[in-house]
């Protein structure tokens, strides 16, 4: 699957209480969530992400808690993929599970509001502004089983896997 | 031939039905108990209902705890809690805990003797690595792992690479498990044990209670691991024995197992730690942190909400006033009750703190002692995260609760020496 959007640019260690702060998590509601994205880090950031738009980040992106409602509130807020050198563990699984695509690329260097493109299959990232390309970490197969049947639920119940 | 194993990869191996696991194996594994919060539930019922199952695999396997916005703080939270509740009666939940019954998740399971050593638990919190204290493989996931567990009992994981934390020297009067983990996570970094086991071992240990234990695995996650593990010894043993009924299954690292990494760390020379904001990796000696004036301190949570943490704060504030706010939540309601049994909690009120019920309260911003713009806090909690008490304009300094409560009457970061 190719993914084309323009890229938001994050640090390092952004934890998920920046991704959506615990003060909104008294709902579940995904939507919701959304509108609440990265509210304290960048203000207004709900208003001006376009759908398709590409997140790009540093080191141990979606650190901290537990809570699905991160990915969910990136996922609701327009973002396809998050791409960053390297993610925390649960914010990892939590993505795939819910169909948020992650692309592990430790050498890429993208500045906000570039064009890029990224190949989910070969993890291919190609800089369209810059003309540049960056290789990601392919992904393991059981997380392109997991994003093929649209979520760890869907695979659960068309496969009886686990 | 067989391999030598870490205790995390014979706690894998045993429950995938293999002779042996490896760093990096993906492997499927039957769950002992999976956990779920107020705020994790309601999206894993969700979840649950998705896969199409009436029943969950164990009703008596799932735990579901009301700690994180309760008592209720808005209707929104009042209407999670209701969720879990009514779920947790439809299909035969027990382990249904709400205020009054329960308090923090990660204090109430040990306690209740619902985790022994050699289980594998899974938990919508990513402190259920706290677990590990006891023996046990556990780790946190998300909702729709947890909902996924709560249907079919199962989970994959990947076999993670084992760090290695031997901790000599007998700790100073003042040194807890809080300033081990926090001399260790600054080692390490935020990003240091990523999907990876932290072990911790070596003759230190001897001289931890079980709450000092807790509080040490309680925060492996911050430095990204996926467990925090101990072996059980005669400590753990005693621990459980008024209180679960399991028999205990003691798997034990083999000499010749391969770690990624070691660190030794001399807990006698260690002085009390501080973690600056906005990272529990930004870690210094209290002596070195400088003059720091605080609006309030905090004692509590799955870090240091437990009996031991609120007897040596309130050993220091004994005949002493707080001049900062002091809020005090004990973990649980035994914690509460044994406090008061202890006169600890008269100790505490004298002092001018305000003790609150069994909550995870301000921990994350959630309610009971949230920050205003520009207010400075030292919490025993274990995030210190941008805004994560309140205004994003607030600073959290993480410590222990004799650093804790040795700042509280002085009004500033102190040592328990200070005073
Ligand atoms: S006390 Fe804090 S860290 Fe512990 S479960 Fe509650 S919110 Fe999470």
């Amino acid at each position: 699957m190719i993914l084309e959007g323009t890229a938001w640019k994050f640090g390092d260690n952004v934890d998920t209480d920046l991704i959506i702060p615990a003060r909104f998590l008294n709902v579940s509601d995904a939507e919701e969530l959304g509108h609440h994205c990265f509210e304290d880090l960048r203000p207004g950031f709900e208003g001006l992400v376009k759908s398709g738009d590409i997140i790009v980040a540093g080191k141990n992106f979606g650190c901290g808690s537990s809570r699905e409602h991160a990915p969910l509130a990136i996922k609701a807020a327009g973002i396809n993929l998050v791409i960053a050198a390297s993610f925390a563990r649960i914010f990892y699984r939590n993505s795939f599970n819910i169909g948020l695509p992650l692309l592990e690329c430790p050498e890429g260097s993208f500045d906000q509001g570039e064009r890029l493109k990224a190949n989910l299959k070969t993890g291919e990232i190609t800089d369209v502004s810059k003309e540049k390309s960056f290789q990601a970490k392919p992904l393991p197969d059981f997380m392109n089983a997991i994003l093929d049947a649209g979520g760890l639920v869907a695979l659960v119940k068309a496969k009886g896997i686990l | 031939m067989k391999r030598p194993m870490t205790i995390t990869e014979k706690i894998i191996a045993a429950h995938a039905g293999a002779e042996y696991v490896a760093p990096g194996d993906i492997v499927k594994v039957p769950v002992d108990t999976a956990l779920a919060n107020d705020i994790t539930a309601p999206l894993a019922i969700r979840v649950f209902r998705e896969t199409g199952r009436e029943m969950v695999f164990d009703p008596d396997r799932i735990v579901l705890v009301a700690d994180h916005f309760v008592p209720n703080k808005d209707i929104a939270s009042a209407q999670q809690v209701k969720t879990v509740r009514e779920f947790a009666a439809k299909l035969g939940i027990r382990h249904y805990y709400e205020p009054g019954r329960g308090g923090v998740e990660h204090v109430i399971l040990p306690e209740k003797g619902l985790v022994t050593p050699g289980e594998l638990i899974i938990g919508a919190d990513s402190h259920t690595c706290t677990y590990g204290a006891l023996g046990a493989f556990s780790t946190g996931v998300g909702s729709t792992d947890l909902g996924v567990v709560m249907a079919t009992g199962r989970t994959w994981l990947k076999v993670p690479a084992t760090i290695k934390v031997n901790y000599t020297g007998r700790p100073g009067a003042w040194i807890g498990g809080k300033d081990l983990i926090l001399y260790t996570i600054g080692i390490l970094g935020v990003e240091g044990a990523n999907y990876r086991a932290l072990e911790f071992g070596g003759p230190a240990l001897k001289h931890l209670s079980m709450d000092n234990r807790f509080t040490i695995c309680n925060m492996a996650v911050e430095a990204g691991a996926k467990n925090g593990i101990m072996e059980a010894d005669e400590i753990t043993l005693a621990y459980l024995k008024d209180r679960s009924s399991k028999s205990p299954m003691v798997f034990r690292s083999d000499p010749e197992a391969l770690y990624e990494r070691i660190l030794n760390i001399d807990a006698a020379s260690l002085e009390p730690q501080v973690a600056l904001p906005h990272s529990p990796d930004r870690v210094k000696a209290v002596s070195q942190v400088g003059r720091v004036n605080l609006d309030q301190v905090f004692i509590g949570s799955c870090t240091n909400g437990r009996l031991g943490d609120l007897e040596i704060a309130a050993s220091l504030l004994t005949g002493r006033k707080a001049s900062t706010r002091l809020i005090v939540l004990p973990g649980s309601s035994e914690v509460y009750l044994d406090a008061i049994k202890k006169g600890i909690i008269e100790t505490f009120v004298k002092a001018g703190a305000v003790v609150g019920p069994p909550s995870c309260g301000p921990c994350l911003g959630g309610h009971l002692g949230i920050l205003a713009d520009g207010e400075k806090a030292l919490s025993t909690t274990n995030r210190n995260f941008l805004g994560r008490m309140g205004h994003p304009g607030s600073e959290v300094y993480l410590a222990g609760p004799a650093v804790a409560a040795a700042s509280a009457v002085l009004g500033r970061i102190a040592g328990p020496e200070e005073i």
